[in-house]
């Protein structure tokens, strides 16, 4: 055979090293591009076939690992029920779907998606929203079903995401404060102009247009009343209903009075009115909301098991296999699980064995051995041969999915965090209530027809609108550059709360171990000849445990195997001239002894001699051990779902104050998380697994580790990219350090409501005076914000240029 | 003066007008996807339109 020479051969179509090349086995070529895997393979098919090679020209490498075996997974699309809950418009020959795909990432897939005409006669049109990361599809149904259009999807590198409350809930994005923006921007633009000649004075014969121009602020003042403000007004009356003053009750009494006195004063001609500063004053508010507002869309916070979950499932119907809707099955019944399918209840396995990849449950990347008549755990995604199970109990009882039948879940959010803002904006009423009752007072007893002039004043510029600004503008520039650092946080609250964690638990498994680069060590004794040979023989296979063997060894081997077997679920064989080579499972290799090390293990035998054994170990994340050390006390305990294996090393890890807890179920991890909020600690989770669903939840901040933000993460308050977690005690600081910027900008806003204040209670607030400062106090408060969080994580960004070049991808 | 007046109040409606358009453009979800749009207009058409027609059916 012959042997490469190449390091490193690079998929045509994904990107990622193919490392049969270097072997020298070229298993995966098509017209002289090398593909990593047989789905990347097909996906290349498929594309060229439709002449779609295009596709390759706008970025190289633009496609995704793709699996194969796909068609069988979306037939249950045909299942009317389910059909009927996906699609926008049907008809005999026009349907209409908007499928979410969240591995749309570049400039090539919009091509390709949209190009998909080409590829099928029955698509009729294609339009992708980058941003939303979605695509429309246009198609008749007559032509192309739509398991197949979903399964052409799959093939070529963009599975669905199928969900059919996402159907309902991914309503576009509210619209309505760029509206309520837009108009009180208008508005603004359009009063100030009217202003400008009262300010710069009218002569007595011009007394028309002053009484014209006001009666046009007044006009256009109304619907920034009446819409652009209207949420001031409705969440003051509710805090005030609900006896808890926030801010947005001095806001809606100072913007009342504004318009009120304002109109007064024009209808009685009496004055020119503060209409500029009013409306001013809610196009400034509408700019911070709107600043505060930015989310991230693709991801999604607020998952539960049902998201992932198959919808359907083939169930055993009088000898025949149907589709069924998951919520539809009970205890006894047959299903049929095929590979790479996820389990929908805790079942019992009729077949004789089978593997099951937990890492979604557990983050546990290892597939686990089940066999005959034992228990599969709902969330399980079976490997290999499609097996029949008993379902055992229900989905919404099982296991794992019964920890949202938990009060924590059932309940709606309430906040249980009294705002920082909030409480500032209570002691600023007091003041201000407080002040007017004093000059009311003086007034009242100096000059009595002034009382009501002044009083007004007062409640006008103590309007709170700088003061508003300084939290949108503070936590929306820190949520960003959280956001360059992939730190996606749910909302800009999230950085308040986090700024007051005192206790911090990880979760083991896929938070501080990453199961992608596992520590491979080989306890035996093989010459490099033979260690070649377990090479190449380990590459043939696509078990995860092969290919990360062989990943991990070096040689080439001379000669070639002869034959190879694959036996699933125990090992791979492999025949040369001379010798025979088994490597799988402690029976499969004829091992002697039963007592295996407590990792997993792979044994290698020749010629049925057992001649060691790899074991496996999955790797700490590069530079945890810092980020614990920098943590020192706030990191208070490690929760895992595993058994006590790896106590040592954790130990060793951690150091010896950490409290470790192995063999922890959800709702374990939940009640720990409590206890120590009945201590007073305020905690901060990271975890991954669905199995830290509960403890996500009980935490003050719950913060979930994925490597592929695309991929499934349990809900949480924030998505942190997995080679991020190291830098956790860095984004800790930053949030302490963000609330001082924002005490900083309140003491500004302070300042000038202080000032304003001083010409409100002694009757010189003119409205030239209000049309200056209002502007000028948000101004300077939204300046030191920003500028705040900019000084603050000046280092940060300059380092993470250096460290690396990449630029987040939206 | 009263030319001021008038010209005032119809540069008003125009703005109005204006305003609305853009209320339209909001509902219409033009501002939904800012993104594809800008790369979409850069694909070039393709040379030879008639594989369509032969395109292999998968």
């Amino acid at each position: 055979m012959a042997v490469l020479v190449e390091a490193e051969v690079l998929c045509y179509h994904c990107g990622q090293p193919c490392p049969d090349v270097s072997i020298g086995n070229v298993s995966f070529e098509k017209e002289g591009k090398v593909f990593c895997c047989p789905g990347c393979k097909t996906a290349f098919e498929i594309i060229n076939e439709n002449q779609l090679c295009q596709y390759y020209n706008f970025e190289t490498h633009p496609g995704l690992k793709t699996e194969t075996g796909v068609t069988e997974r979306y037939l249950y699309l045909e299942e009317e029920t389910i059909r009927k809950q996906l699609i926008e418009f049907d008809s005999s020959d026009f349907c209409r779907i908007r499928f979410t795909i969240p591995s749309i990432h570049c400039v090539s897939c919009i091509w390709l998606l949209e190009n998909l005409h080409k590829a099928d006669p029955g698509i009729i049109r294609t339009e992708v929203n980058f941003t939303g990361k979605s695509v429309l599809i246009d198609f008749d149904s007559g032509k192309i079903k739509l398991s197949r259009l979903a399964s052409l999807l799959a093939a070529i590198g963009y599975p669905p995401q199928i969900n059919p409350d996402s159907a309902i809930q991914k309503k576009p994005a509210d619209s309505s404060l760029v509206a309520k923006l837009a108009l009180a921007g208008f508005c603004f633009g359009n009063v100030m102009l009217f202003s400008f000649p009262e300010y710069l004075g009218l002569s007595e014969n011009e007394i028309t247009f002053r009484h014209l121009f006001s009666w046009l602020s007044v006009a256009l003042s109304i619907p920034v009343l009446l819409y652009s403000a209207k949420d001031y007004f409705i969440s003051a009356w509710k805090s005030f209903a609900q006896r808890q003053i926030n801010i947005d009750f001095p806001i809606a009494a100072g913007l009342l009075a504004l318009f009120t006195r304002s109109t007064w004063d024009i209808v009685t001609y009496t004055g020119p009115g503060y209409l500029d500063s009013f409306t001013g004053l809610v196009f400034f508010l509408l700019i911070g909301r709107w600043f505060q507002s930015k989310t991230y869309e693709t991801l999604a916070f607020d998952r539960d098991y049902r998201s992932y979950f198959p919808l359907a499932v083939q169930r055993l119907v009088q000898s025949q296999w149907k589709a069924v809707v998951i919520h539809q099955l009970k205890k006894g019944d047959l299903v049929k699980v095929r590979n790479r399918e996820i389990v929908p209840a805790d079942c019992i396995l009729q077949d004789k064995e089978v593997l099951v990849d937990y890492s979604f449950v557990t983050g546990e990347e290892r597939p686990v051995r089940v066999k005959e008549d034992e228990i599969v755990y709902a969330g399980g995604r079976v490997l290999g041969q499609p097996v029949v199970m008993q379902i055992e109990k229900e989905t919404s009882q099982s296991y794992l999915t019964s920890l949202w039948n938990h009060d924590l879940f059932r309940k709606p959010e309430v906040s249980r965090y009294k705002r920082i803002i909030d409480n500032a904006a209570r002691k600023f009423i007091w003041i201000v209530l407080g002040l007017a009752g004093v000059t009311g007072v003086y007034w009242y007893l100096v000059d009595p027809s002034q009382t009501w002039l002044i009083l007004t004043s007062v409640l006008m510029v103590a309007c709170p609108c700088a003061l508003a600004l300084a939290a949108p503008f503070t936590y929306g520039s820190m949520l960003r550059n959280f956001g360059r650092q992939e730190l996606y946080l749910k909302n800009a609250e999230v950085i308040e709360r986090l700024a007051t964690i005192d206790a911090v638990v990880f979760d083991k498994t896929g938070t501080v171990t990453y199961g992608k680069d596992p520590e491979i060590t080989f306890h035996g004794d093989l010459s490099s000849e033979e260690i070649a040979l377990v090479k190449l023989l380990t590459s043939y296979s696509t078990h995860p445990l092969s290919s990360m063997i062989s990943k991990s060894l070096t040689g080439t081997a001379e000669i070639d195997f002869e034959s190879f077997v694959e036996k699933r679920g125990r090992g791979i064989e492999g025949r040369t001239a001379a010798h025979h080579y088994r490597i799988g499972s402690a029976v499969f290799t004829d091992n002697p002894t039963t007592d295996t090390p407590s990792d997993t293990c792979v044994f290698v035998s020749i010629d049925s001699k057992v001649r060691g054994f790899f074991s496996i170990k999955v790797s700490v994340r590069i530079g945890v051990h810092k980020m614990l050390k920098r943590l020192g006390p706030k990191c208070v305990a490690l929760l895992s779902g595993d058994g006590e294996a790896d106590r040592a090393r954790m130990k060793e890890l951690f150091g010896p104050k950490v409290e470790l807890r192995f063999n922890q179920n959800p709702h374990d991890k939940m009640e720990f998380i409590r206890s120590l909020q009945q201590q007073g600690k305020r905690v901060l989770m990271v975890g991954d697994g669905l199995n830290d669903a509960g403890a996500l939840k009980q935490s003050d901040v719950g913060l979930a580790v994925t490597d592929d933000t695309a991929i499934f993460t349990p809900a949480c308050d924030g998505i942190l990219k997995g080679d991020q977690i190291v830098f956790l005690d860095k984004f800790l600081t930053l949030s302490k350090s963000s609330t001082t910027v924002l005490k900083t900008a309140f003491a500004i806003s302070f300042l000038y409501n202080a000032i304003a204040l001083s010409f409100a209670v002694t009757g010189h607030l003119t409205p030239l005076v209000a049309a200056i400062l209002m502007p000028l106090s948000s101004m300077t408060v939204v300046a030191v914000s920003t500028g705040g969080i900019k000084w603050i994580t000046r280092n940060i960004d300059s380092k993470k240029q250096k460290y690396n070049g990449k630029v987040y991808h939206r | 003066m009263l030319i001021i007046v008038l010209l005032i109040l119809i540069s008003l409606t125009i703005a109005v007008g204006f305003l609305f358009l853009f209320f339209w453009n909001i509902k219409s979800g033009q501002y939904d996807d800012v993104y594809t749009p800008s790369v979409r207009i850069l694909f070039d058409d393709d040379k030879k339109d008639t594989k369509d027609s032969v395109a292999v059916e998968k």
